[in-house]
């Protein structure tokens, strides 16, 4: 006995209605989580551009005998308070570099004090009624205005919001994410390869294979705890240094490598090991012939997702002393460093307003950085996948 | 009353019903006078567990050399890891426990000494399902013997790959395309292009797991024709659960059932003349 076609259809409608629900439901998630990402994205862009733009003000530096005992004496009186004190602390020493300066005095396109920059930003500022009067003054004169901020790319740290930089965390972000990438790479994807393609499956391994999967899910800082205790307290590296952060990172970004290995191992089909054991290769030449380069693909994408895991983390990094106060752009693995959300975060932490906008800035420096890595990750799989 | 070559192949146990009183096998005649009748591969009491499940049980056989041996049986009863017994493929199975004797020029290949690489260098094997390996057609077929050493300069590796993919019967259809992806040919033209993996190597003998189960009938076709040239050169063993192409290619044909050998003969007799019921009921399809 067959169902009549009324039945079915009212029945299929209600079917249909119920996976139509559904479809909404789960475009109304994704519109809501693209909301905010374009909430989050709108923000940080509107906080965080105007970093990349400092004031100058055009003014006379008089570049006196007096100027290089006392750089205050370089700027008139009623603009002094409107230029960088960083600025002028670098009179006497390029006075000493160009000795013909001495004696001259010229218009100069100087850095202006941050609170000058809030101001002219419009933003809220310290700067008394005069002072402002005359920077509106020098603004109508064309002699004060919003530049490219060249000094927040290729400097570190400064107390002064006008001279504070992102090069010295990213140097250190670079340095401690090359560390971090030499140890748990090769170290995980060799874990991975000894556990999938030579192992026995017995109870030890799977003992192991249980606490990889756990580690995974440690909470960082925890991880930072252990760097302190093995490589600061036990090893004796150097503290705040890119070694020692690197290496915490790579504890923490290790089980990340080992499963996504592991899972791309799995991934490639048993019929290529048999047809590579069938001509006669040995299980290592099986694995690095054959097995890993299949897997190749795989294996970097979950390294570089790792590793931009790795990159996010601040918390075992503070333990690990790598929230220092950096002004100098370093290049050596072993002297203090700090990291750009370490930066990001001691900025965070700034009472003037001027750095609100450095944060930001940093947030986008680290969000741009995050997305060229991840779109490398897709070129290099694309270009992997190209060879078969 | 028996020639040389009847009473050599006499001494192999025919069948496992021989000790349980039916009566002895006729030697097989053979249907190529100058076929050659040395032993390749002797087989015997060989017995192998999956960790409790006994799956061959006390097998006693003796593989010719130049010869096409086709195993035949019904679905689970051991042939392929009767075949992969021969070049220790089972080691790669976890819990696989194996005793008995398989020889070969006079040695186990069980035995400690053993290399299995050296081993699968002399035993070849192409698969049921064709798995080139995702490289180019010609490095399929250079890398194996690249990897043993057998050949090192550029030209003697082309000429290796060119004379291969002949032997495979492969070359006219790839000359132009090399170094194009080995899996972008069709079935049949990976299956020949596994075949020229596996003789590339100059091995003495080739195991072949259902080679042409996968396969259209003209690229089978194909494959049988090959088969039949390549015992020239290879002793060849091979499954299959196509009676035809057992009794076209095969010299002599085993009929495993339930983990053992029950009959053990030269093909023409064993489709002739099958001499237990099992074996006549499963070649004339009468099997359940
Ligand atoms: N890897 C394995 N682990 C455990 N048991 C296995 C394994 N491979 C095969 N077996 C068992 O051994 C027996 C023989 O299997 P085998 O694959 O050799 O049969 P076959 O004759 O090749 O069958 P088919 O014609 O279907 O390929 C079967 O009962 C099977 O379940
Ligand atoms: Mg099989």
């Amino acid at each position: 006995m067959s169902q009549p076609f009324d039945e079915i259809s009212a029945q299929l409608r209600r079917r249909h209605r119920k996976s139509a629900r559904l479809k909404w439901i789960s475009m109304g998630a994704l519109g809501l989580a693209g909301l905010f990402l374009v909430l989050f994205f709108a923000d940080m862009l509107v906080k965080g551009l105007p970093a990349f733009q400092q004031a100058r003000i055009q003014v006379e530096v008089d570049y006196s005998e007096r100027a290089s005992q006392l750089p205050l004496a370089a700027v008139q009186e009623n603009v002094r308070p409107l230029v960088s004190r960083g600025y002028l602390r670098l009179i006497p020493g390029r006075m000493d570099d160009n000795p013909e300066l001495l004696g001259t005095t010229r218009m100069e396109w100087v850095l202006a004090d941050g609170q000058v920059d809030q101001y002219l930003k419009g933003h809220h500022s310290k700067l008394r009624d005069s002072e402002q009067a005359v920077v509106d003054r020098l603004a109508a004169q064309g002699r004060a205005e919003l530049r490219f901020n060249t000094t927040f790319f290729t400097r570190g740290d400064s107390k002064m919001p006008e001279l504070a930089g992102i090069a010295a965390a990213a140097m250190g972000t670079v340095l401690t994410l090359l560390v971090t990438l030499a140890v748990s790479f090769p170290i995980g994807v060799m874990t991975a390869v000894y556990l999938e393609e030579f192992a026995p499956d017995n109870r030890v391994t799977q003992l192991i294979e249980i606490n990889i999967n756990n580690l995974a899910a440690i909470p960082s800082i925890l991880f930072g705890l252990l760097g302190l205790a093995i490589f600061i307290n036990f090893f004796g590296v150097p503290r705040s240094t890119p070694v020692v952060g690197g290496l915490t990172l790579a504890l923490m970004t290790l089980p990340v490598i080992i499963i996504s290995t592991r899972t791309a191992l799995r991934s490639v089909p048993d019929s290529i090991r048999h047809a590579a054991f069938g001509v006669g290769c040995s299980r290592w030449q099986v694995v690095r012939d054959h097995v890993l380069p299949l897997a190749m693909p795989g294996i970097m994408t979950g390294s570089i997702i790792g590793l931009a895991q790795a990159m996010g983390e601040t918390a075992p990094l503070i333990i690990v002393g790598m929230v220092a106060f950096i002004p100098d752009v370093g290049g050596s693995f072993t002297e203090a460093a700090t990291v750009l959300p370490a930066q990001i975060f001691t900025w965070a932490g700034e009472p003037d307003r001027a750095f609100i906008e450095k944060t930001s800035g940093g947030i986008l420096v680290l969000l741009a950085v995050l997305i060229t890595l991840n779109a490398t990750a897709v070129v290099m799989r694309k270009k992997f996948e190209r060879r078969w | 009353m028996m020639n040389i070559q009847v009473a050599e192949r006499s001494v192999s146990p025919m069948t496992g019903h021989q000790s349980k009183g039916e009566p002895a096998v006729g030697a097989p005649v053979t249907r190529n006078e100058e076929a050659h009748h040395e032993l390749a591969i002797r087989v015997r009491d060989l017995n192998l567990w999956y960790g409790q499940a006994q799956a061959l049980k006390s097998i006693n056989l003796d593989v010719y050399q130049k010869n096409v041996t086709a195993l035949i049986g019904p679905s689970g009863c051991g042939k392929s890891t009767f075949l992969r017994c021969l070049n220790r493929m089972n080691d790669l199975i976890p819990g696989v426990r194996i005793d008995g004797l398989v020889e070969m020029d006079g040695r186990d290949v069980n035995e400690a000494k053993m290399d299995e690489v050296a081993l699968r260098r002399r035993v070849g094997m192409v698969f049921q399902k064709p798995n080139p390996f995702p490289k180019s057609i010609y490095e399929n077929v250079a890398y194996a013997p690249r990897m043993h050493d057998l050949v090192s300069r550029k030209t003697d590796v082309d000429e290796l790959v060119e004379r291969a993919l002949r032997d495979a019967g492969l070359w006219e259809e790839v000359k132009d395309k090399l170094h194009q992806p080995g899996t972008s040919l069709s079935g049949g033209q990976q299956q020949r292009l596994c075949i020229a993996r596996a003789i590339a190597v100059q091995p003495d003998v080739i195991l072949m797991d259902e080679p042409t189960s996968a396969l259209d009938p003209i690229s089978t076709a194909t494959i049988e024709d090959l088969m039949d040239k390549l015992k020239q050169q290879f002793t060849i063993i091979t499954v299959t659960h196509n009676m035809q192409q057992a009794a076209r290619v095969a010299d002599y044909t085993a009929f495993f059932h339930l983990g053992e050998v029950v009959e053990y003969n030269d093909t023409q007799a064993m489709f002739s003349n099958p001499h237990t019921k099992k074996a006549e009921d499963y070649i004339t399809g009468r099997y359940g």
